[in-house]
Order: structure tokens, then sequence, then C-alpha cells
């Protein structure tokens, strides 16, 4: 009974944490960004839909619309206002540009936090799910909209991996993350595939964010929390590999789920810092990395 | 001649205008504010309503006159529910905006970082919210150093019984129930509220058969629930503040079949029924006073005042923020002064029929020094409950308007 529980709340977990994670990596794999203001991007999602839904009554569907469009504008806010600039500036180094996209994307992430706790208080807030009630499987009561996340989460996952592989768009991006050099070689302008992969990660941070808000909430604090988790996830699994993402996504929320369940809730996230730590030491390049 | 009265002249001018000058500076002095400091929560459910019943009982009593034709001003302060922030923000306001009093924050971490420096800087101090025994304890220990700080709100200790009290009429002597599991939150003020519930509950005949504190940055509360089901006990007994909205959802949203019932602070505001998109219907909670629960003549209207101004009731913390502006102000009178250690004692006669009841603090030689008197006649608490998108008070008898109702998924053992 305890392990079906287990089973089943471990991964609806993972399954969100992957889908949060895969632009993330997607992101750094294209262009070389670390991007973290990806808590805030996804709490913004959340928060929007909360709002759109509580507040001006549009309804749940709508809700949740409003929500990943603000993700994808707040993606496009965070290339175009924070990223692109740094990355074009002739005045910082070449080999200084990374720190400066951490630090501009560190800074542009907190303005965000601090702009939703000033408007909307810095308490969690919980969108509406699409689907309520619970069912009964494998004799554990598991609310509708879990099962919901977890599907989702998968058919957004398995989107991606059909765009990425099988359309011209998706091949371009795919070569940008194998050789940029190469790509403008053959004629495709390397910028406008960083506005797609922007766009696809905003999309994907924003779903995250909203199936995250109707899974278990979010408030102003959950900013830094979701980043270091996306950040050790996307670690973990290597820097750059989607599929390395996706694994490490799984195992780090199976091991979350199993730690709250068998030891404490108030442990949850340890046992996973102290395996990426371990992993590090052994294979630094994550378990499935490139380099 | 000519010179001479023009000699004179000037004398007198001068006189006139000397004696201008010292007359407007007298009428300056008389109309000199009196300064609230109040370090709040700005962005936090329960936090939110303090600095505007502050600025509301300030306004009342500056319509009304003033204290001795002296006009309140309430200067606030966001502490972003930081400690640091909370202490630079004292300091400011005493050494700076030259505050004469300091009302702050519900958080006991922040109240217990402030107490020291509400000593240092010889300021009165009222908390409206913060609950940790330690506050009133340290007014004990060293009574000539922290004379300064007043715990405005109850205890964890008289929470803890004010929950018991209310547990024993509505769940163990009308609804027979016998088992409790305590869920709280792992905080300065759960510690002493921990002690009393383990304590009282038994008492009154509820069997405790865990007690489970949780991190307040959990987000996952499936494990808990999933744990305290395990033990399959009657009632949820809670101790949160920090949390609520995302265990409130969670709870409804896994059909947890089992009533929560204790303190929740966040349920207090009438904003946790949309932050929660209503998943807070038949959650149980304690509070001072409520929407529409006339605890005193003054309740009623100043929940509804505080609605017309700033569009929702006001959480615990605004009920106690509004007396304790009111209470100072009335200190300041009967002190004649706004010298720190007059008013203190001023303060320490304050016996004030406010919006929670009537305050009165405890005395020197008395454990809780400086806290407010929990007791028939004085200040009791209720329960309340969200029913129908609302709270309604259930508890004790003379001021409940509804009778306790569970959603559907609550499965009542007895």
């Amino acid at each position: 009974m305890r392990a079906f529980q287990i089973l089943i709340d471990g991964f609806a977990i993972s399954a969100l944490y992957a889908l949060g994670a895969t632009g993330f990596t997607l992101i750094f794999g294209v262009s070389g960004v670390l991007n973290l203001s990806h808590g805030a991007i996804m709490v913004a999602a959340a928060v929007a839909a909360w709002a759109a839904a509580s507040i001006l009554n549009v309804g749940t569907y709508a809700g949740a619309l409003i929500g990943v469009a603000v993700a994808l504008l707040t993606a496009f806010a965070t290339y175009f206002a924070v990223v692109k600039p740094i990355q074009d500036s002739r005045r910082i180094p070449n080999e200084e540009k990374e720190i400066f996209v951490l630090t501009g994307t560190l800074l542009w992430g907190i303005m965000i936090q601090e702009l939703i706790a000033y408007f909307f208080t810095n308490n969690a807030k919980t969108v509406l799910p699409i689907v309520e009630g619970v069912v009964e499987i494998l004799g554990v009561r598991t609310p509708r909209n879990e099962i919901f996340t977890a599907i989702v989460c998968c058919f957004v996952i398995a989107l991606l991996w059909l765009l990425v592989n099988r359309t011209r768009t998706g091949k371009a991006v795919l070569a940008a993350s194998m050789n940029p050099r190469g790509v403008t070689l053959l004629g495709l302008e390397l910028t406008n595939i960083y506005v797609v992969v922007w766009a696809i990660y905003g999309i994907l941070a924003g779903i995250a964010g909203v199936l995250l808000g109707m899974f278990l909430g979010v408030s102003s604090y959950s900013v830094g929390p979701l980043t270091a988790s996306a950040f050790s996830i996307v670690v973990l699994g290597g820097l750059g590999s989607v599929s390395g993402s996706l694994i490490a996504a799984f195992v780090v929320g199976y091991l979350e789920t199993l730690t709250a369940y068998l030891v404490s809730p108030a442990y949850r996230t340890i046992p996973a810092l102290l395996l990426l730590v371990f992993v590090m030491y052994i294979r630094p390049q994550g378990l499935l990395g490139r380099r | 001649m000519k010179k001479r009265l023009s000699v004179a002249l000037r004398i007198a001018l001068g006189a006139a205008a000397t004696g201008a000058v010292m007359a407007a500076s007298g009428a300056a002095l008389a109309a000199d504010p009196l300064k609230i400091g109040v370090i709040a929560e700005a962005q936090a459910i329960a936090g939110a309503s303090i600095p505007q019943a502050a600025q509301l009982a300030a306004d009342e009593i500056n319509a009304n006159g003033g204290v001795d034709g002296r006009k309140i001003e309430i200067i606030s302060y966001d502490n972003h529910s930081s400690s640091a922030d909370s202490v630079r923000a004292f300091q400011r306001a005493v050494n700076e905006d030259k505050v004469n009093a300091v009302i702050a924050s519900y958080i006991s971490e922040v109240v217990l970082a402030l107490e020291p420096w509400a000593s240092r800087l010889k300021t009165p101090f009222v908390t409206p919210g913060a609950a940790s025994n330690e506050i009133s304890k340290s007014v004990h220990a060293d009574y000539e150093k922290n004379k300064y700080t007043f715990h405005g709100y109850l205890t964890s200790a008289a929470l803890a019984l004010s929950v018991c009290d209310g547990a024993k009429d509505l769940l163990v002597d009308r609804m027979h129930m016998k088992t409790a599991v305590i869920m709280s939150e792992d905080a300065a003020w759960t510690k002493p509220l921990d002690i009393g519930y383990e304590e009282c509950l038994p008492k009154i005949g509820l069997k405790v058969l865990d007690h489970i504190r949780f991190s307040p940055d959990t987000t996952d509360f499936t494990p808990i629930f999933n744990k305290i089901e395990g033990s399959k006990p009657d009632v949820i007994i809670t101790g949160i503040s920090h949390v609520g909205v995302q265990p409130t959802v969670q709870w409804k949203n896994q059909q947890v079949p089992i009533p929560m019932f204790g303190i929740s602070s966040q349920a207090t505001n009438e904003t946790f029924g949309k932050d929660t998109n209503q998943a807070a219907e038949g959650v149980l909670y304690q509070g001072v006073s409520g929407p529409g629960v006339a605890v005193t003549p003054k309740s009623v209207p100043f929940a509804e005042n505080f609605k017309k101004k700033f569009g929702n009731y006001p959480s615990y913390a605004g009920y106690t923020a509004y007396d304790e502006v009111y209470y100072i102000a009335d200190a300041v009178k009967r002190a004649g002064s706004t010298d720190a250690d007059k008013l203190v004692a001023a303060l320490e006669k304050t016996d004030w029929e406010g919006t929670i009841g009537r305050v009165q603090f405890y005395g020197k030689d008395d454990p809780f020094t400086h806290s407010i008197k929990y007791g028939k006649g004085l200040i009791t608490g209720l329960m309340l409950q969200w029913q129908d998108g609302k709270q309604s008070a259930v508890w004790p008898k003379d001021v409940a308007k509804v009778d306790v109702k569970f959603p559907s998924f609550i499965k009542l053992s007895n």
C-alpha cells in the first residue's frame, strides 16, 4: 500500500520536475545560457493563472492559458532585455559573458520575485485544478489532478521530442546545440534559433509552473528552491543533455518522495543534494553529460 | 526724536516678533504628533492587516481631536518577514524618525530579535501577533531591562488553552471525538504551543496518537497527511502560521477525511478563501475576533470599517494592532507624557475594552509579564469555521452564529 503510494506520488512529482528541467537544459544546450530566473518564470506563470482565474474570473482553462502566455512573455523579456544585450556587448570580454549572464538572470529573477510579492503578497497561491476529485488506484486515494499533471507532463515532453527530432526547426535547434558555427555556415541565423528555443522554453516553464500551482501551490518564496531544483537536476543529468535531465528528474523525484515517506518530510531534499555532491565527485559531467 | 522713536519702534517690533515666534513654537510643541512606528510583514496575509488597522485607528483618533490635541502619526515599515530588516527598521524608527512607540510583527522570531532593541533604545514596543512564550518570559526574567516590550497577543500557552477549551465543547462533548494528531510547523511559536497541546488535549479527553512537526518550507503535504491518516485520528489539531494555503488546498484536493481544528493564522484573513480557491471550506481555526462576531461592541464596527477601506476583513493581527494604537494613545494620555518609562508604567495599568475583549497585562510577578491576560471577562478567543466562503463563529455559544459543518469528504468516525 505504502509502496504504491510512493510509486504514484513520486511519478507525478518527477514528471513535473522533468518538464521544468527540460526547458532549462535545452537553453543551456543550445545557447550556453544558465537561466537563473527559471524559478521566477515558473512562479510568474502560476500566479498569473491564479490571478486570472480568481480575481478576473476568466475560468480555469483561460486562466491556465494566460499563465502559459505570461511565462512566454517573461521568457522573451529575459532573452531580449537581459541575455541578448550581454551576449551582444562588445565591452564585456567573451570569457566573462557566462558569469554576466548568470548574474544578470539571477538579479532579473529576484526582480520578478519581488514584483510578485509586492502585488500578490508572498503567501502561497494555488491554481484551481482543471480536473477535481479523487480516484482509487491500487488502493491509493489519488487526486485526479495528480494523474492529469503526470499525463500532461509526459505528453508535452513527447511533443518536444517529436519537435526536436522530426521537424526542420527542431533539427536546426539540435544542430545549433552541437555546432553553432556549423549552423551559421549553413546559412541559418543563430539568433532566430535562439528565439525559437526561448519560445519553447517559455511554454515549457509556463506549463510546468501552472501545473505546479495546481498540484502543490507556489509563492514568491518558491522562486529560489525551484531554480535550485532545476539546476541540480540538470547538473545531475549532465548539463545540456535532455535525456540526462529526464532521468535525473525521476531519480530526484523518487528520492525525495522516498525520504518524505520513509524518513521524514522535513528532510525531503537532503538525500538528493547529497547524491548531487557524490555524482560531482565521481562523474563531474553528470549522468549523461557530453564532456 | 525721530531717531529715538524709530529705536523704540524697532524694540517693540522685535519684542512682538520674538513673542510671535515663541507663541508659534509653543503651539507647535502642543501639536507635535504622537509618532507610532509600525513594522510589519506587508506582503504576508496575516501581516498585511497590521499597518492598515493601525492607520485606521490613528485616523479615527485624529478625527476625534487626537490625544490631548496631538495628532497620531503612523510611520510604517515593510520588514519583508525578515528579522534583519525589522531590526534596521526599528533603529531607523527610533533614531531618525523619532517614534514614541513601536508596534511590530506577527512572527515570533522577528519579535524576539526586536526585544533587545526595545531595551537598548528604551522604546515601548508592542507585538500584535507573535505568540512565543519567550517574549513575555524574557520580560519576567529581566524586568528592568526588558520592560519596554509588551505582548499584545496571546502567548502560545494561552493559545493552546483556547484551542483545548473550544475542542472540549465542540469536538469532545458534541461530536464525541476521542483521538487527535498534532500537526505543527517547526517554528519558535509552536514549541510552547505543542507542549500546551500535549498537556491539555488528554485532559479534555482527546488522546494524542501522533505528533508531526514539519519544516515551514514544506510544499508537498501528501506524505504528512498520509502518515496522519495511518494513525486514524478523529481530528487533526493544527499549529500553522507560516504555511496555510498549501496544506489546506492539498487537504481538500486529496480529500483527507479528517477535520482540521486549531491555530491557522492565515485562515484568519478573509483573503484566505480566494488564495485557496475556497478549499478552506470546513477549516476550523482559533481567532481573537472575526467578521460579524461581536466579541465587544467595538469588534463589528471595526471589521466593517476595515473592509470598507481596504476591501477585505482584517487578519487576527489587524484586530490587535487596531486596539494597540488605541491603548497606546490612552496610556500617553494617562501618563501625560511620551517619556518611555512613564509610558511603560501607564501601559502596565492598561484596562482597555478593545475589539478582542478586555485588554490587561500580566504584572511583574506573573511568569508571562506584559502579556495580555487570558480568561473569562478578559480575552478567551473563539473558534471560527470557513463556511460557504465566509468566516463564521462557532464557539463560544454566546457569539456563535452557526453550527459546525464539514465538506462531504470528511468522514466523522463517531
